[in-house]
């Protein structure tokens, strides 16, 4: 089930817009808060719902792991790395989840951006972006050895 | 000349009374539309079934004194120094705007009511109109979201912009008529019908436009304080028990 928002809390800052992957979180033109302008194409990423300075941004979870009546929201602490989740059943359960938002120290890993840009004979070349550094094969490909395998396999 | 009232000089045309009775409409406007927009919206009504609904979950029960502090933190946080914007710059520019105008109607209401000769109302005038200006086309230009995060045009004109155009352009306009009028220059009237054509609409236009969010958005960060204060926090999860170990890697939406 796709995103909607609380218009209340919403203070139209942009950022859903702005890490939508499908791009339809919008800014709605009567009262300059964001909205879902396509609900079909949401694929409940909760990429918004995270991402919501004022946790404005609400998406009801696939029936299979929270069937109606329920309710599942999200809490992203930047400072504390980390994204809380809380699922309500309708019989009054409660389940409380806590997980970092990322396993890599923060910086650690570059964007696109930060590479050289390719030269004109890297375009020719079978190879694709940052490879081969990206693979970590310095030492050469990983060998598969027969000591590596199970028993009769080989 | 900053400290000369611009409505003094116009009283030669324009007799204070009828001044007086437009001032008086306008405030009437702005009730009659807050009354309106609310029965309309049914958002008052939406609000206290929150409000009852947040109170049957909560976990803790609020006293009387509770509650007290907890609005006098939503008074002086949430609304005296706009405490909920996430965004630095989308809050020294709406604190500028709301301050602004603050000072620019309450100036504009005591030079229209008195007869006072103090120099101090009309200098706040001048500067409320100022900071409204500063403010205002600050976040015109450069901050709105269908500016900054969608990539829009700034002079792009939709319903949501009625609040802010009307303000822009009521206090730009009686600006240049109150500059004109002191320097004898012609076309002051001219723009004086202008200022009092977009002053009516910013005040009658308030069930179509996003005025009566001076009313709304204080008691929408009160209810959110108390859902905080009462645990039911709109069912989002308690802040995780780790310690804060990492800056902000949030960026500005400006990406397109």
């Amino acid at each position: 089930m796709p995103t909607f928002v609380y218009m209340t809390r919403c203070d139209g800052c942009g950022h859903c817009v702005d890490i939508c992957p499908s791009d339809i979180m919008h800014i709605d033109k009567t009262y300059r808060r964001a909205y879902n302008i396509e609900p079909n194409m949401c694929w409940e990423c909760y990429s918004c719902v995270k991402a919501c300075p004022q946790n404005a941004i609400d998406a009801r979870g696939y029936a299979d792991f929270a069937p109606l009546g329920h309710s599942v929201r999200t809490l992203r602490e930047e400072a504390k790395g980390t994204i809380s989740w809380r699922l309500k059943f309708r019989d009054g359960r409660e389940k409380n989840f806590e997980s970092p938002i990322r396993t890599t120290p923060w910086g650690s890993i570059k964007g696109p951006a930060e590479y050289d840009a390719p030269r004109a004979e890297d375009l020719a070349s079978q190879a694709l972006a940052h490879e081969p550094d990206s693979l970590k094969i310095a030492g050469g490909l990983p060998t598969l050895t027969p000591n590596r395998m199970k028993r009769r396999v080989a | 000349m900053l400290a000369i009232n611009p409505f003094a000089a116009l009283s030669a045309t324009i007799p204070p009374a009828v001044m007086q009775a437009y001032v008086v409409a306008m405030f009437v406007l702005v009730a009659a539309g807050t009354l309106f927009d609310i029965v309309h919206k049914g958002s008052a009504r939406y609000f206290f079934d929150h409000w009852r609904r947040s109170k049957g979950r909560a976990r803790n029960g609020l006293g009387g004194g509770e509650l007290a502090s907890i609005a006098v933190q939503t008074a002086v946080v949430d609304v005296l120094a706009s405490g909920e914007f996430c965004s630095a710059r989308r809050r020294v520019a709406h604190l500028l705007t709301m301050y602004g105008f603050l000072l620019y109607v309450v100036s504009t209401v005591v030079m229209v009511f008195s007869r006072s000769t103090s120099d101090i109302w009309p200098h706040l005038w001048w500067l409320g109109g100022v900071m409204v200006c500063v403010g205002g086309y600050w976040f015109w230009f450069f901050i709105r979201a269908d500016v900054a995060a969608e990539g829009n045009s700034p002079l792009r004109l939709m319903r949501a912009d009625l609040f802010v155009v009307s303000l822009l352009a009521s206090v730009t306009l009686g600006l240049i008529w109150a500059l004109l009028q002191l320097n004898g220059g012609g076309g002051a009237m001219v723009f004086f019908a202008l200022y009092i054509l977009a002053t009516t609409v910013l005040f009658g236009s308030v069930p179509w436009s996003k005025f009566a969010h001076m009313f709304f958005k204080p008691a929408a960060a009160f209810e959110k304080r108390v859902s905080s204060a009462n645990g039911t926090r709109a069912n989002l999860p308690g802040p995780a028990d780790k310690p804060e170990q990492f800056g902000s890697a949030r960026t500005a939406p400006r990406h397109y």
